[in-house]
């Protein structure tokens, strides 16, 4: 009974999102066609170029990123907070640790997991102001984390001009780079490629890996979920809520201080004023797509970057490589539209399916009951 | 089925406090004593700039943008819906003026602008009321989906077209201005003497009376308009009552999702017309990234003043005043606001001393005395401080007067029809 | 007194009301004229309705007739299908079968709206105000009076006045609702069905949040109510209230009708067993388990509210080993903050708790429920369930730290589901399996999980709130049973009841708690549901 059961959500947890992608693939169908752009060979241009050794690589490259960004946010919304500041956070962390790493010499691992380390405390201490407004003085981590990532840019911008180094050859500006041993070495995993994917991606699959242990193995990760799924059952359950608001807001932050590495250590070695902002925001997108789910989130993730790095191709070809953004949000919408409607019709469908199998049950007295 | 009741006695906040009713000559009273200020400040720190026309009538242009995202934040969430997508509703609106502006002038710009900016809170408005998703992660879709859409947008509407680009419309025309006729030359006169205070009123006067646009009016008046719509109407009271109690509202034969509908939809459109205001008065047609997070800003102007016109309007005033200082000599101008501050923070501490309330007199004189300490010890303030001051002013605000503000009760719970049996 | 209401005396019910201040369409249209005018005839008939939900049926067959400028009192216990019965008669859910005639017309609600412009008001048990809103805005919304597209704030004001006036209901209209008592707020709710010109008023247990003075006035104000020939619906489940307000009693068991009577020819002792049935439970004479060990004491409990009143005021009690102390009292009285203080959910004003010889006074809700406090919680949907998790992590709920459910740190899933299965056989769990989401279980079997899961933490101490609100009866006698075992098992068991019955059933001390402060001991053995029930109202309080 149980494996049916099982087979039931499964088979709604896949097919949710996949009837999200279909509607948004129809969307964005009709948006080219309206624009006049061939529909059919833009897909096959897309995949085309999107298949390519070269462009497979940068896209876990970037998928990297991304599943880190999608982490940090999962981790709040399992337990209902918000955390929209991931974006500040990882900023303010890539560029506190892109300024430590220059400045010391160590041997190269012990030099990257200071960087690595820099970054977490950063990430977490930037998210811990919002942590801190939260339990003492009820304010929304929504809003204080969008203030606070306004914040991080303005500060940001500030310390870097006190920092700055000139970018040869532009008028960008950005901390000075790092040294060698500062550099997080990259795998060739794409044969045929001549572009390594970044090493960073092992710590982005460990973080993964940690995340669904933590959550769905242990105690901890029940008092983080059960919190999520109601306040007051959890309180009473004896989860000190204020503890965990705390917690999982450091630790989101402190996740949120990885989503730059990446970056910094595998190709940029320094933060400039190109630096990539607004991942955050992208994190947002394919934890919502990816239901918080460890693995949903790297399908999501590489869907997404995907979508990026390949759209590249389309301005040579003459349509406008912006339809992926288009894509992108459609799928982001739909996606929470249908998680919702099928999460209320599993409740129902599961409900009347139980009464059904217990009227079949024979019973001695009928349940008469009024709520 | 629920009976959250008898719990619910205890855990709620501390005894709302009655707020002194903020009465019209209290109000001048006020506004009388902050130009004294800054005259003072400007007496002591010589910088013209922060009582000059210039800068009053940029921090008007600047307000507006930043004052129509906050009506919109206002009209969504007085009726229980969270709107974080004001953002993305405001580029649309930019967008969409800037492509009808530089095709059929200006107001149809504004109109059109204003239409995609209610485009955007019809989806809000959809995905949140009928479909039941949560308010922000909706939000925060339609902030994605509507910079998607520009863009995108963009390259096939612009690009190619004289004085466009993949990111820009082509120019659009201006919208006339006015200005009070017959007293700007005198005023000018008047502000240039520097005469103690006389100047300073003169400058202030002429920055609102002098050059504005009559999209600034337009907006003003929607923002009064929002004010006796929501207050004074019966459509407002229903409105306000589904943000504040929807189960009650329901109960009445209120049609809760259909005023959830309006409220949202109205918002985007306010949205929409701060985009547009942005792209055809702020500047010269649609730019990409011209909003800068302004719909953000204009959510925290609206907590700001604690959910109500006026005081997003003094909100969205004061923000739109720092920018405009930084724009006019910024580092030395807003320097000198140091003093107001540490002045202003004096003068706090004072009224809690008379009041008896040790603690925060204390911590006034102290945080009082360090604006004080900083203004004596140099002459700039870098200028990415001014850009942070309207999002640190927000996160005080909501740090220390938390007590005081009163956001709209039932304000971003999922609401689902019959839910109150 | 200038300017006559209509509302009530005057039957002709065609309210053309200065400036169309409420609807004006009302039910005039329909049913003016119709019914006989001055005979007080039938106000309100149900015929033979019946409502099901998904796999329960909550009324079948319900008959009843009442009479104009009647109060009509509905009795039956909780669950019995009153609430559904009522939100029927108001138009928030349809009828599967049935008719429902007012004033001699059938009528068919599709929503509030319609109950309401036919006549029928409802004053809700959980009051539909806004608090942020004054009570002008409250009472008018809806049914605005406006001039020029503006509300009216003067014409709502003075019919305010008028009405609160007329009634003696002493409500002011620019008052904030935040800043009302409760018996305020019941008044302006009262008022608010009145402005709408509502004569048939349906009062949905008006009496569970009030205090007795406020019962006493409440009472006042709906027998001037019906002096001026309002018909008044009177739902409630305690029956000495019935029977000092009520004309006439109708007793709904188990969804249906079973008998209506008048006051003066019933007791309440035969009201009670029209309620539950022909076998009320009586206090069975039993051997005492209660020890000398003192398990569980209360110290001076006093917890203060947010305004500074006492919720809890100086409680005191022990419990010993192998005792259930019963508290009684009206809802509302501190009971379910004294529940919570104990569990470490609420902070102190003062007071100490001893657990055994412990003083676990500063100890947080998980460290006391390690120590052995088992919880069956008053609201199971808020405190006792994770509606959206499987049963398996139920069971966990507030014993995620013990085995059979956790490692270490890490969760043992074999351990917790297989316990869930023992639970499930144990207590006669109807599911169809541990994987099913909790809230597809019915009432009952999500509290025999709860049961169930608390009984088998090793408790040495029960905190057993309101355990059986709102489950069937089959459900209901097994958790006695529980509790009678747990009892037996040497557990110091403090059951919360609003249930009279249970509480003697159950109890071998009972406590009564009234505005915070336990006022009286009674013997289980000897005493009488009357006597408990002044005890309650704080009626012996002068003797």
């Amino acid at each position: 009974m149980s494996a049916r059961l099982d087979l039931r959500r499964l088979g709604l947890a896949i097919g949710a999102p996949l009837l999200a992608i279909v509607f948004a693939s129809l969307v964005t169908a009709m948006v080219l066609a309206a624009a006049g752009d061939p529909v059919i060979s833009t897909v096959q241009t897309l995949w085309d170029y999107g298949t390519k050794t070269r462009t497979l690589a940068l896209t876990i490259n970037q998928a990297t990123t991304y599943y880190l960004s999608a982490l940090a946010v999962a981790v709040g919304f399992r337990m209902n907070l918000f955390n929209i500041g991931v974006d500040g956070q990882y900023r303010a962390a890539a560029f506190a640790a892109a300024v430590v790493g220059a400045e010391v010499s160590l041997p190269k691992p012990l030099h990257l997991l200071l960087i690595v380390l820099v970054a977490i405390a950063v990430g977490a201490m930037w998210a811990s102001i919002a942590a801190v407004l939260k339990v003492t003085r009820g304010v929304s981590e929504v809003i204080s984390t969008i203030m606070l990532n306004a914040i991080a840019t303005a500060l940001i911008a500030f310390l870097l001009r006190k920092v700055k180094v000139d970018v040869a050859g532009s008028n960008n500006i950005g901390t000075k780079p790092l040294p060698d041993s500062a550099h997080f070495p990259g795998l060739s995993l794409i044969p045929g490629s001549s572009l390594d994917v970044y090493g960073f991606v092992i710590v982005a699959v460990l973080a993964g890996v940690g995340y669904s242990v933590l959550l769905g193995r242990t105690r901890f990760g029940f008092d983080l979920r059960a919190t999520g799924r109601s306040e007051s059952a959890a309180i009473a359950s004896g989860v000190n809520v204020k503890r965990m608001v705390v917690v999982s807001m450091l630790l989101s932050g402190a996740v949120a201080g990885l989503v730059g590495m990446p970056q910094l250590l595998g190709s940029s070695y320094s933060y400039s004023l190109d630096f990539p902002a607004g991942l955050g925001f992208t994190g947002i997108a394919i934890a919502l797509v990816g239901r918080n789910n460890a693995v949903g989130m790297v399908f999501a993730a590489l869907l997404f970057s995907f979508l990026d790095v390949s759209s590249v191709i389309l301005d040579i070809n003459d349509i406008s490589k912006e339809i992926v953004l288009i894509m992108q949000g459609t799928i982001v919408l739909s996606v929470v539209v249908v998680y919702e409607l099928v999460r209320r019709y599993g409740i129902v469908a599961e409900q009347r399916r139980v009464s059904r199998e217990l009227t079949q049950i024979p019973t001695s007295e009928p349940d008469v009951v009024a709520s | 089925m629920s009976n959250a009741g008898t719990s619910a006695v205890v855990a709620k906040s501390p005894a709302a406090r009655r707020t002194a009713k903020i009465t019209g000559p209290m109000l001048l009273l006020a506004v009388a004593g902050l130009i004294v200020l800054l005259s003072i400040v400007h007496l002591v720190s010589g910088a013209d700039d922060i009582t000059s026309s210039g800068t009053v009538g940029a921090a008007l242009a600047l307000a507006v943008p930043i004052g129509m995202a906050g009506l919109g934040g206002l009209w969504a969430e007085r009726s229980g819906v969270v709107n974080i997508g004001l953002e993305g509703m405001m580029i649309l609106g930019a967008w969409g003026a800037g492509w009808a502006g530089y095709q059929w002038g200006p107001w149809t710009g504004v109109l059109v602008g204003t239409a995609m900016g209610a485009a955007g809170g019809l989806l809000h408005a959809l995905a949140t009321v009928t479909f039941g998703v949560d308010h922000i992660v909706s939000g925060v879709a339609i902030n994605i989906l509507g910079l998607g859409v520009t863009q995108y947008l963009s390259v096939i509407a612009f690009d190619g077209v004289r004085g466009g680009g993949e990111s820009q419309s082509p120019p659009v025309g201006d919208i006339a201005t006015v200005s009070i006729p017959g007293i700007g030359a005198p005023l000018l006169d008047l502000q240039r003497k520097e005469w103690f205070l006389l100047s300073d009123v003169a400058g202030i006067l002429r920055g609102l009376t002098v050059g504005v646009s009559l999209l600034t009016i337009v907006t003003g008046v929607v923002l009064v308009a929002s004010f006796y719509v929501l207050w004074r109407t019966p459509f407002g009271l229903r409105l306000r009552s589904c943000g504040e109690s929807p189960v009650a509202a329901e109960s009445l034969g209120v049609n809760v999702y259909l005023m959830k509908y309006y409220a949202v939809f109205a918002s985007g459109a306010f949205a929409g017309l701060g985009g547009a205001f942005l792209a055809i008065v702020g500047g010269n047609g649609y730019r990409e990234g011209q909003t800068g997070g302004r719909g953000f800003i204009g959510l925290a102007a609206m907590i700001f003043g604690n959910w109500r016109p006026g005081g997003l309007a003094i909100g969205s005033g004061l923000f739109g005043y720092t920018d405009a200082l930084q724009l006019r000599r910024g580092g030395e101008s807003v320097h000198a606001l140091l003093l107001l501050v540490g002045v202003g923070l004096v003068v706090a501490a004072v009224w809690l001393a008379v009041r008896r309330r040790a603690l925060g007199a204390v911590a006034c004189v102290v945080a009082g005395a360090g604006f004080l300490a900083w203004y004596a010890t140099t002459d700039q303030v870098p200028e990415d401080f001014t850009t942070m001051t309207p999002y640190v002013a927000t996160l005080l605000v909501l740090a220390l007067a938390s007590q005081r503000l009163r956001m709209p009760a039932a304000d971003g719970q999922p609401y689902r029809r019959g839910q109150g049996l | 007194m200038s300017g006559p209401i209509t509302v009530g005396a005057d039957h002709s019910r065609g309210r053309s009301h200065r400036g169309g201040a409420y609807i004006s369409t009302s039910s005039a249209s329909s049913s003016a004229g119709s019914a006989p005018a001055d005979v007080p005839g039938i106000a309100v008939e149900l015929r033979g309705i019946t409502k099901r939900f998904p796999g329960v049926v909550a009324n079948k067959d319900v008959n009843i007739s009442v009479r104009r400028g009647h109060v009509h009192a509905i009795v039956g216990e909780n669950g019995a299908g009153k609430s559904t019965l009522m939100n029927t008669l108001y138009g928030m859910q349809r009828p599967d079968e049935g008719v429902i005639v007012i004033d001699g017309q059938d009528v068919s609600f599709r929503s509030p709206s319609d109950a309401i412009a036919a006549g029928v008001g409802m004053v809700h048990q959980h009051f539909m105000l806004a608090d942020n809103l004054t009570v002008l805005e409250n009472v008018v919304l809806g049914s605005e009076p406006s001039r020029r597209g503006f509300l009216d704030f003067t014409a709502a004001r003075s019919r305010i006045k008028e009405i609160s006036d007329t009634y003696g209901l002493g409500v002011e209209a620019d008052r904030r609702v935040e800043e009302l008592g409760v018996g305020d707020r019941q008044r302006v709710e009262i008022l608010k069905v009145l402005y709408r010109g509502a004569k048939i008023l349906i009062l949905d247990e008006p009496t569970a949040v009030l205090v007795p003075q406020e019962v006493d006035e409440l009472f006042d104000n709906l027998r001037e109510l019906t002096r001026e020939g309002l018909t008044l619906i009177f739902i409630s489940h305690k029956l000495d209230e019935v029977l000092r307000v009520a004309d006439e009693i109708t007793v709904i068991r188990r969804g249906t009708t079973v008998a209506t009577v008048l006051p003066r020819d019933v007791t309440a002792r035969q009201l009670a067993e029209l309620m539950v049935g022909s076998e009320l439970p009586t206090p069975e004479t039993r051997e005492s388990t209660v020890t000398e060990t003192v398990e569980l004491a209360v110290e001076g409990f006093t917890l203060h509210n947010a305004e500074g009143r006492a919720v809890l005021d100086d409680v005191s009690f022990v419990i010993h080993r192998g005792e259930v102390l019963g508290i009684a009292g009206v809802e509302g009285n501190g009971q379910a903050e004294l529940v919570q203080a104990v569990m470490g959910m609420l902070p102190l004003s003062s007071g100490r708790l001893r657990l055994g010889d412990r003083d676990v006074s500063a100890w947080h809700t998980r460290e006391r429920r390690e120590a052995g406090i088992g919880y069956i919680p008053e609201d199971r949907h808020r405190h006792g369930m994770l509606l959206d998790a499987p049963l398996w992590e139920n069971r966990m709920l507030g014993h995620q730290t013990e085995a059979p459910n956790v490692k270490g740190p890490w969760i043992d899933r074999a351990g917790a589901r297989r316990d869930t299965q023992r639970i499930i056989d144990q207590y006669d769990v109807r599911t169809p399996g541990i994987d099913v989401l909790a809230s597809s279980l019915s009432g009952g079997n999500q509290q025999k999980l709860i049961v169930g899961r608390e009984m088998s933490g090793h408790p040495t101490v029960l905190i057993a709130s309101h355990p059986t609100r709102g489950v069937d009866v089959g459900a209901q006698a097994a958790i006695w049973d529980h509790i009678r075992q747990a009892r037996r098992d040497g557990l110091a068991v403090l059951l919360i009841s609003a249930d009279l019955d249970e509480l003697i059933g159950l109890s071998d001390t009972i406590t009564v708690i009234l505005r915070g402060r336990l006022v009286a001991n009674v013997d289980p053995a000897h005493v009488t549901p009357e006597q408990l029930g002044s005890a309650m109202t704080g009626a012996g309080e002068t003797a």
